[in-house]
């Protein structure tokens, strides 16, 4: 249910004072020691950040889209490594069980996500399934009242501290691509199941991916989420919700970097005044201005027609495809307008920088989402519906 | 134990405030509001003594314009339980506001009043003391830690000269310093449940009190802009500048 315009204000005006309070001042620390601190985890489970997307009949907050946007532009002022922590949780870690998940599983989970007691990782990408998330090998074997999972799952946000994750695997060998997936719940502890060392990332640090190997993992059929089958299907309407939620952290992140644009060429003098004055400058941070107000609008515009119930696989991937490359080019002007100054690796610009470049490659690579975009065009064109 | 928490709304703490152009106060429209700080230090404490089981129910108050529930509201998502707004459009001095408060203590019967020590608008410093006048009860202001013993509240005030501890006698009032704690944040949950918590609307006159103002500002300026200072090679010409502006 939709919060009215105070309760809403106040939540909004809550998650800016935690970002401005405790988590800017920590980023440089949290990218430094390339962990994010305990105290911080707590004060985000207190606050309620792990449960947003989830229903108030499961403890969460139960946030519209809309809402959950407003949210993620605030945490999109910080490094995006705070929003990382609960973003799976938030996401693609748990939407399954939401979207798809039976009445069983929903009460056994869902509370435990949405105060944080259980963090969530989504396994679907493999050595060699990225972009074609069809073509996942990782096996699931029926045996009994169980399925047996092998194979190799790479990339995954957040497996290090997971306790839980939702798991593609093939039940059909004989069906490939798409048709032969289910979707999994598996638990951390299960024998067989092991998580590899976290990756050297390019930015993000604070946030870790890492393999996750199933050698033989015993998976009780209770927690196959949806038919089989209906594997890839789960994985589609997980990634098209999370695609708003990526876009909004896209924007929120343009947010601050046109703030540390605006407030260094407005300090900065060269040749006797304010760099901002100077007016090539100063078309660099108003084309970012423009552009991630743009965004912001594509992405209101998007999750009120999710929480509308309308048909958004098209919008949701012209939507990420439009902010992730925005915050790309914004963060690319921050760092011209910052000079060589935004070149050093203790400028808040020069993180930015590295940070945003995932996303455009996690949860579909524009690539991907310009081929979504061209496919539901020509299919709307065929079925005869206006483009 | 009742405590009763007087909250005020204020121009937000990170707001740059401005002067209205005719100097009769700051410019107002369409700037930020939030709670005063150290009335939300107030709250906080109120909570943590609720948690500790010394408290049981913590009553907020805000004296202001309809906006002034919102205020409410964010203390009910901290951890208060009910409130009440006396809602007025005009400005209320000190006095008037100790006088609501006093009516509003009659009525309500706490052991505690918990206020901050001034709100960041006006800084006037004075509702908490005039109310614990008017009330003739014992008051500790400036709170930088209060202690619970029985009947006696054991409250460390930060003075000029460094720290001393009174013991009250409740019913006490009690003005918080901005050392006393760290308020929380609210959590989200708690933001949505507060909406469901109750709040009474009031009026001055329902206490009977005249919240005619007894005095006039004469005028509100902006604080002299600050010269960019100088800078000097050493120590020499450092004196030198000093002796030529005639400062030492």
């Amino acid at each position: 249910m939709a919060l009215d315009l105070d309760t809403r204000a106040q939540l909004i005006d809550t998650v800016r004072r935690f970002v401005e309070d405790v988590c800017i001042p920590l980023e440089e620390t949290v990218s430094q020691t390339n962990s994010m601190p305990d105290d911080v985890v707590a004060q985000m489970k207190e606050l309620g950040l792990f449960g947003i997307s989830i229903s108030e009949d499961y403890g969460g907050l139960g946030l519209t889209m809309e809402e959950e946007a407003l949210v993620v532009f605030e945490l999109g002022r910080t490094s995006p490594a705070f929003r990382s922590t609960f973003g799976t949780n938030v996401g693609i870690g748990s939407q399954a069980l939401v979207m798809f998940g039976n009445e069983d599983q929903k009460t056994e989970w869902l509370p435990k996500i949405a105060t944080g007691e259980v963090v969530t990782s989504f396994a679907l990408t493999e050595p060699e399934a990225g972009s074609d998330a069809g073509s996942v090998r990782t096996k699931a074997v029926r045996d009994g009242n169980h399925y047996v999972l092998t194979g190799a799952k790479r990339y995954i946000t957040n497996a290090d501290k997971a306790d839980l994750f939702t798991v593609m695997a093939r039940t059909d060998p004989d069906t490939p691509g798409p048709k032969g997936l289910s979707a999994f719940i598996v638990e951390r502890n299960s024998e067989g199941l092991s998580v590899g060392k976290p990756e050297k990332k390019m930015g993000q640090q604070g946030a870790n991916v890492c393999d996750v190997n199933f050698d033989g993992v015993r998976v009780p059929i209770t927690n196959r989420i949806g038919e089989e089958g209906e594997g890839f299907k789960v994985a589609m309407s997980v990634l098209d919700r999370g695609r708003f939620h990526i876009s909004a952290l896209s924007c929120g992140i343009a947010q601050r970097l046109i703030e540390e644009m605006v407030s260094y060429a407005s300090e900065r003098k060269q040749f006797g005044k304010p760099i901002i004055e100077h007016q090539l400058v100063t078309a660099l941070i108003a084309d970012s201005y423009a552009e991630a107000h743009a965004g912001r609008a594509m992405v209101m515009d998007g999750a009120q027609r999710f929480d509308r119930h309308e048909g958004v696989t098209l919008l949701a991937a012209a939507t990420k495809m439009f902010c992730t490359e925005m915050v790309g080019r914004v963060a690319d002007r921050a760092v011209q307008v910052h000079g060589g100054a935004g070149y050093i690796a203790d400028c808040a610009v020069e993180r930015f920088y590295r940070d945003v470049r995932i996303l455009r490659l996690y949860e579909g690579t524009t690539q991907i989402q310009q081929m979504i975009v061209g496919r539901e065009l020509h299919r709307k064109a065929k079925a005869g519906e206006p483009v | 134990m009742k405590v009763l928490v007087p909250v005020k709304r204020v121009i937000d703490y990170n707001v740059r405030p401005r002067v209205k152009a005719d100097q009769t106060g700051v410019d107002l429209a369409n700037v930020k509001m939030a709670m005063n700080p150290f009335c939300e230090i107030a709250v906080e404490e109120a909570v943590r003594m609720k948690e500790k089981g010394i408290v049981e129910e913590i009553i907020l108050v805000s004296i202001g314009p309809q906006q002034a529930q919102e205020t409410i509201r964010v203390g009910l998502a901290m951890g208060g339980d009910r409130g009440i707004l006396v809602k007025t459009d005009d400005t209320v001095e000190p006095l008037a506001v100790a006088k609501i408060l006093k009516a509003i203590v009659e009525a309500e019967g706490p052991g505690l009043v918990i206020t901050g020590k001034q709100a960041i608008d006006d800084d006037a410093n004075q509702t908490g003391q005039m109310l614990a006048a008017l009330l003739d009860w014992p008051q500790g202001a400036f709170a930088s830690a209060v202690e619970k013993d029985g009947d006696t509240l054991k409250v460390t005030r930060e003075v000029d000269g460094g720290l001393q501890t009174v013991a009250l006698q409740t019913p006490a009032v009690v003005t918080t310093d901005l050392r006393l704690n760290e308020p929380r944040f609210a959590s989200l949950p708690n933001i949505m449940k507060a909406k469901k918590k109750p709040i009474e609307e009031k009026t001055p006159a329902d206490y009977g009190v005249d919240t005619a103002n007894r005095l006039s500002v004469v005028k509100v300026t902006e604080p002299p802009k600050r010269e960019a200072g100088e800078k000097v090679e050493d120590v020499d010409a450092l004196i030198a500048k000093l002796k030529a502006a005639g400062a030492i």
